[in-house]
């Protein structure tokens, strides 16, 4: 460790730039939002002043706000077990000893590296009615006709399902890592002892997986609050606000209709579930998710 | 190594075939977008081996929309974002993991921050900022909150920490000043946490969307991903192989990338995820 009066000045000044970008770009913004949530959205020669809770209420009594909460809970809901287990499940595979399993490794992860708008394309010709290769494929058993993102019941789920395919080899890596890690002759103990591959798995694999489980779900929490692009492609968040989550809302007051005040109060509803996030990985990570 | 008996013979093909046929569907969509992409319309949902190939597509795309004014615009982006964070990166963690000085520690507590609230959650106010400061609608405005990385500090500073303090110390012995020491010593060693912090970093910002379509409102200034979804979202018959194409165009400098380097993509995710 440097220590001493010059070497602290040398420290401030080399940590200065990041700190000063950092506190512009994301701090200020954080306590500003948290400011301008009470204050009212200027209008014309109209400058903004005091509300209070005004913007709160506003959001609290605005329909599409709770529906655009609601679906971002199922959208959620939907995507993280599932991104999660398709994750440990590809890392499992491509892991043992199957033939062609870097092809597969590179089949599975190559979702990650192309952009979420471009595959979005991709997937809006799939689900298209009547020429979409997905209707065109139900027709085989007379199952076609399904406007899969023209109707509120099912075009979350094409959302949904889009999200799970983007993130499953995503996460799949860490899991790799991971499995890595795990020392070889435990499994070698454990075929003497005589269990099989599904209690080894189940006892020994997961347990030492739970901290990469842990990391990798708080990643896919934040996400499901982040990750609105291809809403954009999809749906723009129709029909009827079927697909509508909160980012894409916040997007659409705050860029569409320039109502700031009532954005930022929305801007803090999300913060708040990503502090939550924030702390339930603090706490889950003291009580150590891990036998030894 | 235990030997495969009848039962596990099974089970073992039984995993394979699920593996593959995962694989197969995990690569459907990106396979599809090939062959449309690359046959005249009438194919588009006619898989004929026959079908004639054709850059008819590609043409008409690229024709269609100003892409070399969006390629340039992303690579300008993504060096800019790039080149800074690189240079901040290195001189913050430097400090947080070789100085003692008062307040480190919270000072890293506040970097941390970012991890969880990245900037484009905050784009409310950070549009309000680039407002103030007369940026709106440059490349300047994409890439500056993105700048300093909470992300790229804190996977510096655990390299760094790893650096033995001998090769220091004979660097000190040799003459070396402290920025001397990070430039020679420190820099050198963590190459291969430069090279998984700078895939990670250019496939993000090469795929970001959200932020640059709040902040660009322009033909000069929009990258990639929001011409392409300023492309297909405008009306114009919807001609898909014309939009697949342009989809597999503005991803394919990635793509390819990715393929020819497929080892260290996946390695350079890996060591950037464990923290």
């Amino acid at each position: 460790m440097l220590t001493g009066r010059r070497n602290a000045f040398l420290a401030w000044l080399l940590v200065l730039p990041a700190s000063v970008l950092l506190v512009v770009f994301t701090h200020y913004p954080v306590i500003g939002t948290a400011w301008h949530s009470f204050m009212s959205t200027p209008r014309g020669r109209r400058p903004a002043r005091f509300v209070g809770l005004e913007n709160y209420q506003t959001m609290l009594a605005d329909p599409i706000f709770w529906k655009a909460f609601y679906n971002n809970l199922i959208y959620a809901a939907g995507t993280i077990p599932l991104s999660v287990a398709l994750a440990l499940a590809m890392a499992v595979l491509v892991s043992s000893r199957i033939p062609g399993r870097g092809l597969l490794r590179m089949a599975y992860f190559t979702p990650t590296v192309l952009p979420m708008i471009a595959v979005a394309n991709i997937w809006l010709f799939f689900y298209t009615p009547g020429y979409g290769l997905l209707d065109q494929f139900l027709a085989l058993f007379g199952l076609g006709g399904t406007n899969w993102l023209g109707s509120p019941d099912t075009a979350l789920w094409c959302v949904i399902v889009v999200s799970i395919w983007k993130e499953a080899g995503f996460f799949m890596i860490f899991y790799l890592a991971a499995l890595q890690q795990i020392p070889p002759d435990l499994r070698e103990a454990a075929a003497i002892e005589g269990s099989g591959r599904w209690y080894f798995f189940r006892r020994v694999t997961l347990p030492l997986l739970m901290p990469t489980t842990l990391f990798i779900t708080i990643n896919a929490v934040i996400n499901a609050f982040r990750l609105v692009d291809h809403i954009f492609i999809l749906t723009r968040g129709g029909p009827d606000n079927a697909t509508s989550v909160l980012l894409f809302y916040i997007y659409e007051i705050g860029f569409k209709f320039w109502d700031e005040g009532l954005a930022s109060a929305m801007t803090i509803v999300l913060l708040a579930v990503l502090a939550a996030t924030a702390i339930a990985q603090f706490v889950f990570a003291e009580k150590r998710v891990h036998y030894q | 190594m235990t030997r495969l008996g009848g039962e596990n013979r099974l089970s073992f093909s039984l995993e394979t075939l699920g593996a593959w046929l995962l694989g197969l569907l995990w690569l459907a969509p990106l396979l599809y977008a090939v062959w449309t992409a690359f046959h005249p319309g009438e194919y588009a949902t006619n898989f004929v081996l026959t079908a004639p190939l054709t850059l008819q597509n590609f043409v008409a795309a690229w024709n269609a929309a100003p892409f070399a004014t969006y390629f340039v615009n992303t690579m300008v982006l993504v060096s800019f974002i790039l080149i800074g964070q690189l240079v901040l990166s290195t001189l913050a963690a430097f400090a947080f993991a070789r100085f003692a000085f008062s307040g480190r520690d919270l000072l890293f507590y506040l970097v941390l921050i970012q991890l969880m609230i990245t900037p484009d959650v905050l784009a409310v106010e950070n549009y309000r900022t680039m407002y103030a400061l007369g940026l709106v609608d440059t490349i300047t405005a994409i890439g500056l909150p993105y700048i300093a990385s909470a992300f790229g500090i804190f996977l510096l500073r655990q390299t760094f920490k790893t650096v033995p303090r001998e090769l220091e110390d004979a660097a000190r012995v040799e003459g070396c000043g402290t920025l001397g020491v990070l430039w020679r010593v420190y820099v050198p060693l963590a190459r291969p946490t430069y090279i998984a912090y700078g895939l990670v970093s250019v496939s993000f910002h090469w795929n970001n969307f959200l932020w640059p379509l709040i902040i660009t409102n322009s033909v000069s200034t929009r990258p990639l991903t929001v011409g392409l979804s300023v492309f297909s979202s405008t009306d114009q018959g919807i001609d898909w192989s014309v939009i697949t194409a342009a989809t597999l165009m503005t991803s394919a400098p990635l793509l390819v990338g990715f393929l020819l380097f497929q080892r260290q993509f996946v390695q350079s995710f890996m060591r950037a995820g464990i923290r």
